[in-house]
């Protein structure tokens, strides 16, 4: 990692409580950029919860997020819609408009905030349609007509409209086959190293997680403990050695040779 | 002057300094400047971009536009220093196949009239026969649960009776007691030329007890209750949980439509009858306070009014409206596929479908009545 890397996303003391269930205690992380950071927790341990908040969603019982930093609960709505512009999310289940083609999909962030004339918007579309690799025939087809690992890919394609800077991911890879995955990682890689993006990705995909991300969060007991992969790997929390060094992580570790 | 280049012309030739932030958010101001340049004899042009902060990928492909249209018109573009890498990734994504914009078949349908008349036609044809599908289905599930309590699922019944019936008495009353206030008033109106004050009662108690009870009210239901059968299964359908209650061997007929449909055939006359009263009520109390009627003689009169059938053929026929909406409804939103659009669509067919059918029926009831002089 450079020196003088640059925090593009901060979350500082973040709680999150529904009723008597606190889910977040005082959680605390940093982005840099450039960074591929990975999101693990057990389920129902709040990763979602913790998307929902950074992306304004949620609003927390107390605590700040800093994107590019700027503290999101202190800007206007015309300033929240321009840091809106400068990130790209996808959902769990792609959020693809279903009443949309998949061309008008990425088309509507460009729609919403951009003025261009529509041969451009259809130009600029397909150039991200093809980008993420979906063929161009799949641009006119509806989102009930593709299948998941397409859906993934047309959300992408919607989440890079407008060329962001950073990227949030929750759960990309889940529901594809481990072939499907491994192609979308390496598209994630791909896109990474060409645009720069900075990406935050939630994922309970182990492979996923060692082929992308460099630095890694996991949330355990309502906090998060953040480092390099190299190194959390090795923390001594228990939750964290049962995650990386359990019965599935040796499998893997012994099917890779890592 | 400019945010986005500086260009400085010499003799034939070009140079264009790119600085500043190229955004996706910025590509109208980019694209204007760039339309700007003046182009006419210049032969060679030298794009420097050492200022450059940033350039994305959108911003690129309009500088990509840019090179090859000066290209295409005969001028040599070179880069000072290094191309930039994001036209690389732009050539390698705009290699991979030929553009084809799609969506030019949207338009066919317009031109074939003929093709238009006949996919309708056919579409009406499969709407027709899956339409009995349904009922068949339906009356299948019925005669099936009918066997057993537990297959008649009661507490799903009580929760459609209480959704669709006693959530909906407010709504109901209000618009019984406006309504035989209206006509009330009108035929006041009317028949206090002829001093015939008194016939309003029969009037009231006739056209609220006999029509305007029941059909208000089935009308309302259908708006309240029609419309969220068909969204509350369209969601379903969505969601794949009639997928899944198909997989579990759950039969989606019995557990969906039919609770529905007899809640709704319970709901409904209960419904009709608090109509009825509240309709009552209103016209003594329009009787009593525009006609100096009191409410002995309203009361005498409404009992001679209600004859030995008025009050029967209207609540007569709720149920049978009952089993129009809740059909309507349930089969609306068991259509339900593909997008949110097809499930607000289908919303309002199936509201639009039960009122019509409800009106079309109470007319049949009229003609049926007459006959049978009742």
């Amino acid at each position: 990692m450079p020196e003088e890397a640059r925090v593009i996303l901060e979350v500082r003391g973040i709680v999150n409580r529904f009723g008597a269930q606190v889910v977040h205690n005082g959680l605390n992380m940093q982005v840099f950029a450039e960074d591929v950071f990975g999101i693990v927790g057990g389920s129902g341990a709040g990763k979602s919860v913790l998307l929902r908040t950074i992306l304004g969603l949620q609003q927390p019982q107390s605590g700040t997020v800093l994107i590019g930093g700027r503290d999101l609960g202190q800007l206007t709505d015309a300033e929240l819609r321009a840091v809106k512009a400068d990130y790209g999310v996808t959902f769990q289940s792609g959020a693809l408009y279903t009443s949309l083609t998949v061309l008008q999909n990425v088309q509507f962030p460009m729609i919403e905030h951009l003025q261009l004339p529509a041969q451009a918007l259809d130009e600029l579309a397909m150039l991200k349609i093809r980008l993420v690799g979906l063929p161009a025939d799949a641009a006119g087809k509806y989102p009930a007509q593709l299948s998941g690992g397409m859906v993934k890919r047309a959300a992408l394609a919607r989440a890079l409209a407008l060329d962001p800077q950073l990227l949030f991911l929750d759960e990309p890879t889940s529901g594809l086959d481990p072939i499907g995955a491994a192609a979308f990682d390496e598209l994630l890689q791909h896109l990474h190293r060409e645009l720069r993006l900075t990406v935050i990705m939630i994922t309970h995909d182990l492979d996923s997680i060692f082929r992308n991300c460099n630095r890694v969060g996991v949330i355990v007991d309502t906090r998060m403990e953040v480092d390099t992969l190299a190194r959390i790997v090795d923390h001594p929390n228990p939750w964290i050695q049962a995650y990386f060094h359990g019965e599935r992580a040796q499998a893997r570790e012994a099917s890779y040779g890592a | 002057m400019t945010d986005y280049l500086a260009a400085r012309r010499s003799a034939d030739s070009l140079e264009l300094a790119l600085k500043g932030e190229w955004r996706a958010l910025r590509l109208q101001e980019i694209g204007a400047e760039l339309g700007a340049l003046e182009l006419s004899g210049v032969h060679e042009i030298t794009i420097s971009t050492e200022d450059l902060v940033l350039l994305d990928l959108s911003s690129a492909w309009r500088l990509r536009e840019f090179i090859v249209a000066a290209e295409h018109a005969g001028i040599t573009v070179s880069f000072r220093g290094a191309r930039p890498e994001q036209l690389q990734v732009l050539d390698d994504a705009l290699a991979r196949d030929a553009f084809q914009p799609p969506g030019a078949q949207v338009h066919e349908s317009i031109i074939e009239p003929v093709t238009d008349l006949g996919r309708y036609v056919v579409r009406a044809a499969h709407d027709a026969r899956a339409g009995l599908a349904f009922l068949g289905r339906v009356a299948l599930a019925m005669f099936r649960a009918a066997g057993s309590l537990k297959r008649l699922r009661p507490t799903s019944i009580a929760r459609h009776v209480y959704d669709t019936g006693v959530q909906a008495i407010p709504i109901v009353a209000l618009i019984a007691f406006l309504i035989s206030v209206i006509i009330a008033f009108l035929s006041a109106q009317q028949l206090q030329r002829f001093g015939a004050e008194i016939f309003v009662v029969d009037l009231v108690t006739i056209g609220v007890l006999r029509e305007l009870g029941v059909l208000l009210t089935a009308v309302i239901v259908a708006g309240r209750s029609g419309s969220a059968f068909a969204a509350e299964i369209g969601t379903m359908c969505l969601n794949e949980e009639v997928d899944a209650l198909y997989a579990m061997g759950a039969d989606p007929y019995e557990l969906l439509v039919v609770p529905r449909l007899l809640g709704l055939m319970i709901a409904l006359p209960l419904l009709t009858v608090i109509a009825d009263a509240i309709g009552l009520a209103g016209g003594a109390i329009l009787c009593r306070f525009l006609l100096d009627i009191p409410l002995t003689q309203y009361l005498n009169r409404v009992s001679e009014a209600i004859g030995a059938w008025n009050f029967w053929v209207g609540v007569m026929k709720a149920p049978v409206f009952a089993v129009l909406i809740a059909l309507a409804g349930t089969y609306r939103g068991l259509q339900v596929s593909g997008s949110s659009r097809e499930l607000g669509r289908l919303t309002t067919v199936a509201v639009v479908q039960s009122i019509f059918v409800v009106i079309l029926a109470d007319a049949l009831f009229a003609v049926l009545f007459m006959e049978i002089n009742i």
